[in-house]
């Protein structure tokens, strides 16, 4: 088994999953409260990773990246290395193509917590920014806990952005199912079968969660 | 001098706002009724004011506004002299800060926290010794001990409405909001928690607007009713003089019940309760609670007229009094008596002719004792 592969995938889905939580709960609390004329928009593009194939991600991602690209002139500038064919690179395609795991399941979470629980917090005195902590997302973390999860299962089994964007370099870009892809070419059967059943079993798992999360209530009793 | 024009330095004519809730707010929602909510009313010495109307009339919008979780399309609310909402100038104070405590009808308690927790909500940012001095004492005051390490769903109803009641006047708001306070609840507790009420508002003294559909609840909480239909006020000013002078028939309508008038119980002996009522003494059944205070009940049909002043049958209640007006209203025929208070009755036109009817004439009204409802007042 390729346990460089297993650490760097494990590595590559708790970043991604990390700055998911970050950057995906001020996005799906603006989703779930705004009621603005163009937050469909917004909401069309976050889901666009779900209809999408990868390839169509990866490959954007690789041009927008490059070299050529003023995105990929700036990253280069400032860090003196290239985005494409590295963690780093793989990393930036994982939280974009993970976006709507993360987000939506989110987004449900905090529409479905009562207004009237929001509003009786505000004439409490309490301003927005601390009721969505003290109300909003202690009565919401379920929803939250399971986008999370299936975040970092999903970032787990991810092959084709980054097969695009990192190709194929052992402890940099290669994880778990580019390892199994890698296998397969070399039809080494018996050591793609070991990886893959890991995968499924991990999988199998993880949905066992996140399904129970969804019928747990976010306060004792 | 409250409510009195002034002139101050500047040679303004000043209105003295103080202790008053002035509130002018039009709302629409799509596809339902405009509401336009006018009236003013006071607020010095913990007044109660009571929204009152049948149910889709508006009364919750206007309560929300004045939490300030709803925004008016046009008007202006000024409570102390203080503007809280004033369209012309753009002006919108938020809910906190406004300084007021509100009661949504079921609730609202925090799922994931304790009642304790629920109750201290509020007083984060004051200092441990007095929130906890505050804390221990509504506590006290809305006999919630024993249940502060109890979740919302762990409590009956009549405990969580004690829970939010305390959680919004534990903070000591300027103007406390409470919409349907006990609709949610079954009727033993509503009864209860009807008392209590008043008593808790008026031990904080802290005034309040009280929305509800209920008469009963009106007459006991209310200092000041304002009625409500389709949206609009159709009258403002206190609980007697509502119920005695309505100002059309559909606000008689709304009310439901012909007279009401403050009496204080004088008297309880084999189950009945003798009530002074103006220079008149009436005898009613005695009621479940303790009064003095309480207002008389008596619908107009449940009053029978003799002529003269002598009479004699099995009602308990012969008062004597004076025809003030006789209103026809198509078969029947509307009276206003002077029998030592204001009494209304209603009598069919022909008995009316019978009995020769007539302003200033002096008739006797029959009544019997259960026909009289008496509402506790604290």
């Amino acid at each position: 088994m390729d346990w460089q592969a297993i650490g760097l995938t494990v590595r590559l889905a708790a970043s991604t999953t990390a700055i998911l939580f970050l950057i995906g709960v001020p996005l799906a609390y603006w989703l779930a409260t705004s009621r603005r004329r163009w937050r469909y928009i917004v909401d069309a593009l976050v889901a666009l990773p779900l209809v999408l194939p990868p390839t169509v991600v990866g490959f954007y991602l690789l041009v927008a990246t490059g070299p050529r690209s003023p995105f990929g002139r700036l990253y280069e500038q400032a860090t003196g290395a290239l985005l494409p064919f590295s963690y780093e690179g793989i990393l930036l395609g994982s939280v974009i193509f993970n976006l709507p795991f993360a987000v939506r399941p989110f987004a449900a979470a905090f529409a479905a917590v009562d207004r009237r629980l929001i509003e009786a917090s505000w004439c409490l005195g309490e301003s927005r920014f601390i009721t969505f902590f003290r109300i909003t997302f202690r009565t919401a973390w379920p929803g939250v806990l399971a986008g999370l999860v299936l975040a970092f299962a999903h970032t787990v089994g991810e092959f084709g952005v980054v097969l695009m964007l990192g190709g194929n370099i052992p402890g940099e870009t290669r994880t778990v199912s580019i390892a199994i892809y890698d296998s397969v070419q070399a039809l080494k059967f018996q050591e793609a079968n070991a990886t893959a059943l890991l995968l499924l079993g991990f999988s199998f798992l993880v949905l066992c969660i996140t399904y129970s999360l969804q019928h747990r209530k976010a306060f004792p009793l | 001098m409250s409510g009195a024009p002034q002139v101050d330095t500047s040679g303004k004519l000043q209105v003295d706002t103080s202790g008053k809730l002035q509130v002018d707010v039009e709302k629409r929602f799509p596809g339902s009724i405009p509401i336009h909510g006018r009236f003013e009313s006071t607020t010095a010495g913990g007044a109660i004011t009571v929204l009152f109307g049948p149910s889709g009339c508006g009364k919750t919008t206007i309560l929300r506004c004045l939490a300030g979780l709803e925004r008016p399309e046009r008007g202006s609310i000024r409570f102390e002299g203080e503007s809280w909402c004033d369209s012309e100038r753009s002006l919108f104070v938020s809910p906190q800060r406004r300084g007021i405590g509100y009661l949504s009808q079921d609730y609202a308690l925090f799922p994931h926290l304790t009642a304790l927790e629920n109750i201290r909500y509020g007083l984060r940012r004051l200092p441990r010794e007095e929130s906890q001095r505050r804390v221990v004492e509504i506590i006290d005051l809305l006999h919630l001990g024993g249940l502060e390490q109890r979740y919302p769903r762990q409590l009956s109803g009549g405990q969580q409405q004690r829970v939010a009641v305390a959680r919004a006047v534990v903070r000591r708001p300027r103007l406390l909001l409470l919409d349907e306070p006990l609709s949610a609840l079954d009727a033993p507790t509503r009864e209860e928690l009807r008392r209590e009420l008043r008593r808790v508002l008026q031990q904080c003294a802290v005034p309040a607007v009280v929305v509800t559909h209920d008469r009963i609840e009106a007459i006991a909480l209310a200092d000041q009713i304002v009625v409500l239909e389709s949206g609009q006020v159709r009258q403002c000013g206190s609980t007697e003089e509502v119920f005695s002078r309505p100002a059309d028939l559909a606000v008689a309508r709304i009310l439901g019940v012909d007279t009401v008038v403050p009496g204080k119980i004088v008297e309880i002996a084999d189950g009945l309760a003798t009530i002074s009522v103006g220079q008149a003494d009436l005898v009613a059944l005695a009621p479940a609670f303790p009064g003095p205070e309480v207002f008389v009940c008596i619908r107009a049909e449940e009053v029978a007229l003799e002529r003269g002043s002598t009479a004699q049958s099995s009602a308990r209640n012969h008062l004597v009094g004076q025809i003030v007006s006789l209103f026809r209203e198509g078969p029947i025929t509307r009276v206003h008596l002077d029998c030592g208070f204001p009494l209304a009755a209603i009598v069919t036109h022909q008995s009316s002719q019978t009995l020769g009817l007539r302003e200033g004439a002096t008739v006797t009204a029959v009544l019997k004792a259960p026909a009289i409802h008496l509402i506790g007042r604290g």
